[in-house]
């Protein structure tokens, strides 16, 4: 069958054709007649968010929790500037979307028209991939190429600029499969020789440690239950980054937490004198890696990733091997067979004396919540569950990644590459229409979830059962605890002054709201968000002036970690403070 | 007190083929600028009858570990089908064609015109007062050139920056 159909006519069906079951999206000039393609259409679930920026970190959250890619659509101009946050934090956390933006007609592309961003301009490098469409007949290969593109390899977002006249001018269509041009086509295998080097490295490691990413939840189920395989061939021990956590499970006996910044003592000084490093999906990030030239200086290291440009970028590696995590990880293991490797146990004996720093033990207070208590009874309550749980950024994320504990992928969503405050709520929006059945959890702070705080509206209007529990000291907190550690306490607009009620905001909205003011309270409080069916935001007021630790300090080694109890400076040197 | 440090650098020749699509020359230069490279030349044309590929030759200078992150940079770029860092390769032919304009009399004129001459540089427009020589060749014999046009009443110059090919039969 072939016919003549609108550009917009075109976009729909295409993206019925790719699977897409939600399109989160705000309406505007220059998309008008898409909205008018979508009407009355009930194959695609349109969710109106309040912001741009809301729908983005919605598909984010969407996309992130269930490994689908996410579809977001707004207007030109404001529509799409207010959307590139998201499209910057999906760009750095390598998650897929599509993202689809009204364009003023070609015609006045240039001329500085009503609502006119030069947007594929503004979008270059925070999109894995943009265009510019100028003829409806392109439209059909294009899509099916920015699915392709925005969910193979490392995945990102892929932004595809419609202007109002190829919305609405005609070309033929027809229902077989588009035709993409042939030419993305990432590495997926590693090579013989390198699982062979990396098999031979393993074998003759005897502290070995295993350190995983992002990458490993982006390759899909299957990688994590190839780790898990590869593991216990193996028994080293295992820490994550931030993104990767979920991969392994928290209650596993080699599981050592998170590393890197605010990372257990153990994770970082295994990282720190082991003599393999088997870097799975993980980009030696800043936040783990600490001082460079102090990082891990004892060991080899095998880098499994999907991104060439991933390989070498800070830390030098002695076996990279391009390709899917699960790929790679499953060529290791069939190579692996029946080997036994070294024997390891010295090291885990000195991976247990690591641990029995308890470097996660905080001291409690009688006088107000500690918010990392919260944390754990939170987890206490919710884990047979199996809930999603999203973040905000700052002192509640990282205490929700050392506290809250993870046993399966797609469970855990916060943003990390870029650290934005404002992702948490929309991205618990996504999560929910992704995972209907799912308890899903905002963990966040009172000035981020201001951020986007209009998205409370969007739950409300899908009758979403988002829970946001807020972990309120009344501070930026994570601002203030770097102020306190390396100025002197000059706690420079910090503060979170005029805070709104949360329970009142909450009940404007149609939500629940609950306070938790005491120890006392915090159980019961927990327990009655869990039960009420609809959304709710609690208000857990913690202690104020709480820091996160383990904390390594800018500039410093692995080795060099605060604890909770240490004394503090309080001020650093400049080449410290010039480290982000 | 902080000071910013700095690292040995490397010069290489890169030389890049991409679909020729609008909006690719921005996101080249553009990534060179979001990561903080270094362009110190760069010439793109098309190549292909269809002119559907495009062929863009980048000389850049920086720190090995640097070079190495812009090939990959580069290449995960999806229009962008090869890179090839010629300085790696090996032995690779540089060129680049520069018009310098001359302005002068008497003696002036005449020792333009010779040195032009030993450098095979060709007159494309002359006035009784005036030349325009076109000359082409590796990038340290045109500076040369330049250089001694500046005594001999130098009026401008332009450049196209280099194209660049490896040695030998084969495509790199
Ligand atoms: C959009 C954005 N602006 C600024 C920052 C810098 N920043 C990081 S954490 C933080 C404070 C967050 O405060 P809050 O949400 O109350 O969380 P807490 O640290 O107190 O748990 C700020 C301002 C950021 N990460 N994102």
């Amino acid at each position: 069958m072939t016919e003549e159909r609108s550009g917009a006519n075109i976009l729909v069906e295409s993206l019925v054709k790719q699977g897409v079951e939600f399109v989160f999206g705000y309406p505007g000039g220059a998309v008008l007649p898409i909205y008018d393609a979508l009407f009355g259409d009930e194959r695609l679930r349109h969710i109106l968010v309040r912001h741009e920026a809301g729908a983005a970190h919605a598909a984010e959250g969407y996309a992130r929790s269930t490994g689908k890619p996410g579809v977001v659509l707004v207007t030109s101009g404001p529509g799409a500037t207010n959307a590139i946050t998201g499209i910057a934090d999906a760009f750095m956390d390598s998650i897929p979307l599509v993202v689809i933006t009204g364009q003023v007609p070609t015609a006045l592309i240039g001329s500085d028209a009503f609502q006119e961003a030069d947007t594929v301009g503004i979008s270059r490098h925070c999109t894995k991939h943009n265009y510019l469409v100028k003829d409806p007949a392109e439209l059909a290969g294009i899509i099916d190429e920015a699915f392709q593109i925005a969910t193979s390899g490392r995945p990102g977002p892929v932004l595809i600029d419609i202007p109002k006249d190829v919305q609405i001018a005609s070309a033929l269509w027809n229902d077989a499969p588009a035709q993409r041009r042939q030419r993305y086509s990432p590495r997926t295998e590693g090579t013989a020789d390198e699982i062979a080097q990396a098999v031979e490295m393993i074998a003759r490691a005897k502290a070995p440690v295993f350190y995983t990413g992002g990458g490993v939840i982006n390759s899909g189920p299957r990688a994590t239950a190839l780790l898990r395989a590869l593991q216990e061939k193996i028994g080293a021990p295992v820490t994550s980054t931030l993104m990767g956590l979920g991969a392994f499970p928290a209650d596993h006996a080699d599981w050592l937490g998170m590393l890197g910044m605010h990372g257990t003592y153990e994770a970082n000084f295994a990282m720190n004198q082991a003599d393999l490093i088997v870097c799975v999906g993980a980009r030696f990030d800043d936040r783990v890696t600490g001082r460079l030239d102090a990082f891990a200086p004892n060991s080899e290291k095998i880098h499994i990733d999907i991104d060439r440009a991933s390989i070498n970028k800070t830390v030098r590696v002695d076996l990279p091997i391009i390709g899917d995590c699960a790929t790679v990880l499953d060529q290791i293991l069939t190579l692996w067979g029946d080997r036994k490797g070294q024997d390891i146990s010295a090291w885990k004996t000195r991976v247990e004396g690591w641990r029995e720093k308890k470097s996660l033990s905080f001291p409690l207070s009688d006088k107000a919540i500690m918010p990392q208590l919260a944390v754990q009874r939170l987890f206490e309550l919710t884990k047979d569950k199996d809930p999603v749980i999203s973040t905000e950024v700052g002192q509640h994320q990282m205490w929700a990644a050392q506290y809250f504990h993870f046993f399966g992928p797609n469970k855990w969503l916060t943003s990390g590459g870029l650290g934005t405050m404002g992702y948490g709520l929309p991205a618990a929006i996504g999560a929910q229409l992704g995972n209907p059945d799912s308890l899903v959890i905002d963990i966040a702070g009172d000035a981020s979830i201001q951020m986007n705080i209009q998205e409370l509206g969007t739950a409300t209007q899908y009758r979403l059962p988002v829970k946001i529990f807020i972990l309120n000291n009344e501070w930026m907190g994570m601002v203030r605890q770097w102020q306190e550690l390396t100025y002197e306490s000059r706690f420079s607009q910090s503060y979170s002054e005029s805070l709104p009620d949360f329970v009142k905001l909450a009940e404007a909205y149609g939500w629940k709201g609950i306070r938790i003011e005491n120890e006392s309270q915090l159980d019961a409080g927990i327990q009655e968000m869990i039960d009420y069916d609809g959304p709710v935001i609690v208000d857990c007021l913690v202690a104020k002036e709480s820091n996160c630790f383990p904390m390594i300090p800018s500039g410093a080694a692995h080795t060099e970690m605060i604890l909770y109890g240490d004394t503090v400076a309080g001020t650093m040197d400049d080449e410290a403070k010039a480290l982000v | 007190m902080m000071h910013i440090k700095q690292e040995a650098e490397e010069r290489h020749v890169l030389t890049i083929t991409v679909d020729n699509e609008a909006g690719i020359l921005a996101k080249i230069a553009g990534l060179f600028t979001a990561r903080g490279y270094n362009i110190d030349s760069l010439t793109v044309a098309d190549i292909t009858e269809n002119h559907a590929v495009s062929r863009i030759t980048i000389v850049t200078h920086g720190p090995p570990s640097q070079i190495d992150q812009i090939h990959a940079q580069l290449e995960r770029l999806v229009p962008v089908h090869k890179v090839v860092d010629l300085t790696e390769v090996g032995p690779h032919v540089a060129r680049e064609l520069a018009l310098i304009k001359v302005a002068g009399l008497g003696e002036k004129r005449v020792e333009a015109l010779r040195l032009a001459d030993i450098f095979r540089a060709k007159a494309v427009d002359t006035t009784t007062e005036s030349f325009i020589f076109e000359l082409t060749g590796a990038p340290d014999k045109i500076d040369t050139f330049v250089q001694l046009m500046r005594d001999l009443g130098l009026v401008e110059v332009g450049r196209t920056g280099i194209v660049a090919m490896i040695r030998g039969p084969h495509e790199a």
